[in-house]
């Protein structure tokens, strides 16, 4: 699929849009560069407290369980399931805006309904996760005494360990950056807020190709409309995967 | 020259639209990408998990580290130009969408180079917490006034 222009075509002569996007496409790409610009903000402020620290959590202690596998030691497993949810969700969208190019009402309800479980199963995910991370106990050396804290906004588990310092079996350690949480669920949260609104635009959109909007209009271009928020909403990911898990 | 000169034979969505894309024939190109998307993940982990199951530092960190951020990259353009359709567009839509990007080079070196100031600062004049930061090798000793 692409666009044959004859060579030489000029676009600046008036009378005619530059871009040959309509109005709604043109500015879901510039409201899109903008959020592209506050996620950069978001990551690149963490990055600068990250390397203003001389310790910082390593991601393969962290994120390191998984749903009914008790305390066994799975690095990376579950984010990498979630990831794969994002991938495939993507490209059950792209297959929605690819029926919808052709006009088949059917199809585009068949994916959209696929995209949706996709964007509601990762957000399930990411519940879990937090509640995961909030609730757990880690033995935590603070101000002299063992305290079982989880990791929030103000209080940072996963610091380096006290050497021969044991509670319960489990190594105790020191604090770590307090930066670490407010970063991480401000991050994900925030991305999750924007999988969440994706999911409700998917909603309404699935209702509008339901009563027929699409068909009455001749064009089925609010879906990818929708398509490329839901697009860039896994393009975030990809970089809050790489800043928060792999790295 | 006529607005309607090039006639297309699908349907316009608005009149902004001179050419409309081609439909493309069949989803082949969508699930091509979806694999090479799913290949560059799995790489992408397995250099994650690299740097827990051996140990690590210095110049082959910093090597893994920069290979992850390439895979990203790939995957990003993958997205961008394929899911979301920006490399069908026409070159003025693509550049209104690509130029501003270039500011990230400036805002990534600029703040973290200031990240790497305040950590130098910090481990030069301030007292380390008792056994519980790792002094860095080239840690300076404060001058007496």
């Amino acid at each position: 699929m692409s666009t044959h222009v004859p060579a030489g075509y000029k676009w600046w002569t008036g009378g005619k849009s530059p871009y040959n996007v309509s109005y709604g496409k043109l500015m879901m790409w510039i409201f899109l560069l903008s959020d592209t610009f506050t996620f950069g903000a978001l990551l690149i402020s963490y990055g600068t407290i990250r390397v203003s620290q001389n310790y910082w959590p390593d991601p393969n202690h962290v994120f390191n369980a998984f749903p009914l596998m008790g305390h066994t030691n799975l690095p990376l497993a579950f984010v990498s399931l979630m990831t794969f949810i994002l991938i495939m969700s993507s490209v059950t969208m792209v297959l929605a805006v690819h029926e919808g190019h052709k006009r088949n009402r059917a199809g585009v309800e068949k994916w959209l309904l696929w995209t949706i479980l996709g964007g509601s199963l990762f957000l399930s995910c990411q519940a879990w996760e937090w509640t995961h991370m909030i609730t757990g106990s880690h033995a935590v050396l603070i101000d002299g005494q063992i305290k079982e804290i989880g990791a929030t906004i103000t209080q940072n588990p996963y610091g380096a360990a006290v050497p021969g310092l044991m509670h319960d079996g489990h190594q105790v350690t020191t604090p770590g950056p307090v930066g670490f949480g407010g970063f991480f669920f401000g991050i994900t949260g925030f991305h999750g807020f924007h999988v969440f609104s994706g999911v409700c635009l998917l909603v309404l959109a699935l209702v509008w190709t339901r009563i027929g909007k699409f068909d009455n209009l001749g064009h089925y271009e609010m879906i990818e409309k929708i398509g490329l928020y839901w697009h860039f909403v896994d393009l975030v990911w990809v970089f809050v995967f790489l800043c928060f898990y792999l790295i | 020259m006529s607005l309607h000169e090039h006639h297309t034979e699908h349907a316009v969505a608005s009149p902004e639209i001179t050419f409309a894309h081609e439909p493309a024939p069949n989803t082949k190109r969508i699930w091509r990408t979806f694999w090479i998307l799913l290949c560059l993940t799995i790489a992408e982990l397995a250099l994650g998990l690299s740097h827990y199951a051996f140990h690590m530092e210095g110049f082959l960190l910093l090597f893994v580290k920069g290979a992850m951020i390439i895979l990203s990259l790939c995957k990003a353009i993958y997205i961008v130009s394929i899911f979301m359709h920006l490399g069908d567009e026409i070159r003025n839509m693509r550049l209104t969408v690509l130029v501003p990007l270039l500011l990230f080079i400036w805002f990534i070196l600029a703040f973290l180079w200031d990240g790497v100031a305040w950590r130098n600062l910090r481990n030069r004049y301030d007292k380390p917490a008792t056994g519980q930061q790792v002094v860095p090798h080239d840690q300076h000793t404060p001058k007496a006034d």
